[in-house]
């Protein structure tokens, strides 16, 4: 029973995996509500930074949390222009299905 | 070290289920809601990798201002939520071969890589807040502040897209009042003196 000693770098990197996959499968599965979507791309970006932690763990090395903040950072701006234009697309649509961006345009 | 792997594999099962409900639950409010178990318990798994101020900031940026973000603006909307899950059932069997296939390869690149590689070295010694600001303000203070415009500019985009000019209020326009000159507001005129009656 290999997987049951102290959790290794293959169990964190498995978990990170699993949540990638995860958030990739929730994108087909709710590919109509934008909100959704954002909300997946939130938990891709987690599934990275736990990648991230680990590997800085494991190697011992910090610059890998160092990244983590900086994709912590981009994550936020993303989310809050993302949800900037989600708010556009329902006052000026009144929807917020992914069918309905292209109505957006110029 | 068996407490610590037992506190790994419960913190591991709460993220995938918790993970697994964002993806599927109704309501994007519930979702919401998921979304900030998982990222609290992600936040668990940091600290048990001895990155405690990556898991506090994940927490204070994450559950604290994100996802409040989130719950205002599907609180805003109006929408029928019923209408956009109508293909769900008939998106399920797509979704799922994808995120198992991924998930597939990536566990089979970990396993063949990883075999050799032996258990996590220890975390390094001493306060992991001092060594990342240490790393942050002296290694990476460039790149620091490019995040520090990257952050300023969400916020003007953010702001430029929402605002939204209403009619009825009056306001100022500081543009129009530094134009003014003063041909456009005193005009002198000359007429001729009238003389007096009488």
């Amino acid at each position: 029973m290999s997987f049951l000693t102290a959790p290794t770098l293959a169990h964190y990197l498995v978990l990170g995996a699993v949540l990638f996959a995860i958030s990739i499968a929730g994108i087909f599965l709710n590919r109509k509500n934008v909100l959704i979507l954002l909300m997946a791309i939130e938990l891709m970006l987690l599934a990275v930074n736990l990648n991230f932690v680990a590997f800085s763990a494991h190697l011992g090395d910090m610059a890998g949390q160092v990244f983590v903040f900086f994709i912590l950072t981009v994550a936020a701006a993303e989310s809050a222009i993302g949800l900037a234009i989600l708010v556009l697309l329902f006052r000026n649509v009144g929807s917020i299905s992914v069918d309905d961006l292209g109505k957006l345009k110029g | 070290m068996a407490f610590q792997t037992a506190v790994f594999y419960l913190f591991a099962a709460i993220l995938v289920f918790a993970a697994l409900r964002v993806i599927s639950v109704k309501s994007p409010v519930h979702a919401a809601l998921w979304l900030v178990l998982s990222f609290f318990t992600a936040a668990g798994i940091w600290m048990l990798l001895g990155a405690e101020f990556l898991a506090i900031a994940l927490v204070l940026v994450y559950v604290g201002a994100v996802m409040v973000l989130f719950l205002f603006v599907v609180m805003m909307l109006d929408v029928d939520f019923d209408e956009l899950r109508r293909h769900f059932r008939s998106y399920l069997p797509v979704g799922a071969a994808v995120g198992g296939l991924v998930l597939l390869e990536m566990v089979l690149v970990i396993l063949s890589g990883t075999k050799s590689a032996g258990s996590a070295a220890a975390p390094a010694a001493g306060s992991n807040t001092k060594a990342l600001g240490r790393l942050l303000y002296v290694d990476y203070v460039y790149p620091f502040e490019l995040a520090a415009v990257v952050l300023l500019v969400a916020i003007v985009a953010a702001i430029a897209l929402t605002y939204r000019r209403r009619r009825e209020t009056k306001v100022q326009d500081p543009a129009e009042q530094v134009k003014v000159r003063r041909e456009d507001r005193v005009r002198l005129i000359e007429m001729p003196a009238e003389k007096r009656e009488g």
